[in-house]
């Protein structure tokens, strides 16, 4: 068997072109929620083989005998001993070899920290967002169960939470049709009912932790577009692909230009591709979705990234 | 919507209609349409001030209110918070659609009219 260390390395840092090959495939597009399955589990899967990567260089393999993390427990246990029991000094190698596990425990630490201040940052957020809206949106009998805003700019968005509330500004109210808007209303109904936020947000926060990272953007980028993806087809069940397109050409289109080229490249992800595009693309000429084998190999990639770093990490050798 | 919810909404229309500084009992005169307990404007008024949208200032022994910003400025911050342009892709919201270039929404209309694929139009 493979030692651990390098399983480990080698899916650390095998994700990472991986994640750039998916973010560049057409075959998510077909298959949005596979997909996301999958981004989901490549990026649980390389925090665990990175943080598991640094552990496992840390320690001897005459270890525990509970794979990786106990190992990891049982040097510092005695790098501790050592210390109290004032012990010659260290070695170079043993020197070398906490100061990996020093890295790893950083690491699990930025990891989980990024998420819960990136988990933090939203829900300050929305709350003040929400409190606005209490102030200031209305109902309109045209968009039912719906907060209108009363400003001329076109928008239509989801304010995610335990009571999720959909919001169109009086700009997209004026600027759609009745058919388009309940193609907008479907649309942000899924978001709301499936809580597309809470997919998105590991990403927000690994894009926080590695802010120069390329695949990191690109993974943000394309699990975006994705939920978008899954919403549209939640839409399609309700309304015909027509009203959801014309929708987003002119909600697209209407959306106004006035923020800086700085801050629209970047809530775009790559510059003058907004992923309204490829919506349009995708709703005027569908494409089948995966096969079953297709979609039966994804799910057991997706298990296996995850699977196989917690086992290494924890289980028994 | 809840009560509190609702009363904290008319006592702002109040605030932001008024072009002076209001004591607790003048905001509560100027609702007129509800029989409202002087402590309860008193206690939705004090809600908005430690929300941030009220600002106050004593005056002797009684406060005087104000609202923070104008109706505008947060209907502002609402509408760019919502298309994301403050730059910080905080993730808080799913908007709808993101603008599109001019020339893009060109090509995806004409491919609706084609109902072809607008990558080979």
């Amino acid at each position: 068997m493979l030692p651990p260390v390098l399983v480990l390395a080698s899916v650390a840092i095998g994700l990472v072109p991986a994640a750039t090959g998916l973010a560049a495939a057409r075959w998510p597009q077909r298959s949005p929620a596979a997909a996301i399955v999958l981004w989901q589990a490549m990026g649980l899967g390389w925090g665990l083989a990175a943080i598991g990567t640094l552990a496992a260089l840390g320690t001897d393999r005459g270890g525990s005998g509970w794979g990786v993390a106990g190992d990891a427990l049982t040097v510092l246990a005695r790098a501790v001993h050592d210390l109290v029991g004032e012990a010659a000094p260290p070695g170079l190698l043993a020197a070398l070899r906490l100061l990996c596990l020093a890295a790893s425990a950083a690491l699990l630490a930025l990891l989980c920290w990024v998420l819960m201040a990136a988990s933090t940052a939203v829900l300050r957020d929305r709350r003040r967002h929400r409190a606005l809206l209490s102030l200031l949106a209305h109902g309109d009998p045209k968009v039912p169960g719906a907060l209108v805003v009363d400003h001329p700019a076109a928008a239509a968005y989801c304010v995610p939470g335990l009571r999720s509330r959909i919001v169109i500004s009086a700009g997209a109210l004026n600027l759609l049709d009745q058919a388009e808007l309940a193609a907008v209303l479907a649309h942000e109904r899924a978001h709301a009912r499936e809580r597309h936020d809470l997919v998105l947000l590991p990403f927000t926060a690994l894009c926080r932790a590695f802010p120069w990272s390329g695949p990191a953007q690109r993974a943000h980028a394309a699990v975006a577009l994705l939920i978008e993806m899954l919403a549209d087809d939640h839409a399609l069940r309700h309304r015909p692909a027509r009203e959801l397109v014309t929708a987003l050409i002119r909600v697209g289109a209407a959306s106004p230009a006035g923020a800086p080229a700085g801050a629209l490249a970047m809530a775009g992800g790559r510059t003058g591709d907004s992923g309204v595009c490829a919506r349009v693309e995708r709703l005027l000429a569908p494409a089948p979705g995966l096969s079953l084998p297709a979609l039966a190999l994804v799910s057991g990639a997706a298990a296996a990234l995850v699977v196989v770093p917690v086992a290494l990490l924890l289980l028994p050798v | 919507m809840n009560r509190l919810g609702e009363l904290e909404r008319a006592i702002m229309d109040v605030l932001w209609e008024s072009e002076t500084q209001l004591t607790v009992r003048q905001v509560g005169s100027r609702l007129t349409d509800r029989d409202l307990a002087h402590t309860t404007v008193m206690t939705v008024l004090d809600r908005l001030a430690k929300k941030g949208f009220a600002r106050r200032e004593r005056d002797g022994r009684a406060w005087l209110y104000r609202a923070a910003a104008s109706r505008e400025a947060y209907v502002t911050e609402l509408m760019l918070h919502a298309l994301d342009q403050t730059g910080d892709r905080s993730a808080a919201l799913a908007s709808f659609a993101r603008r599109v270039s001019g020339t893009e929404a060109l090509v995806l209309r004409r491919a609706l009219e084609t109902g072809g694929d607008p990558a080979r139009s």
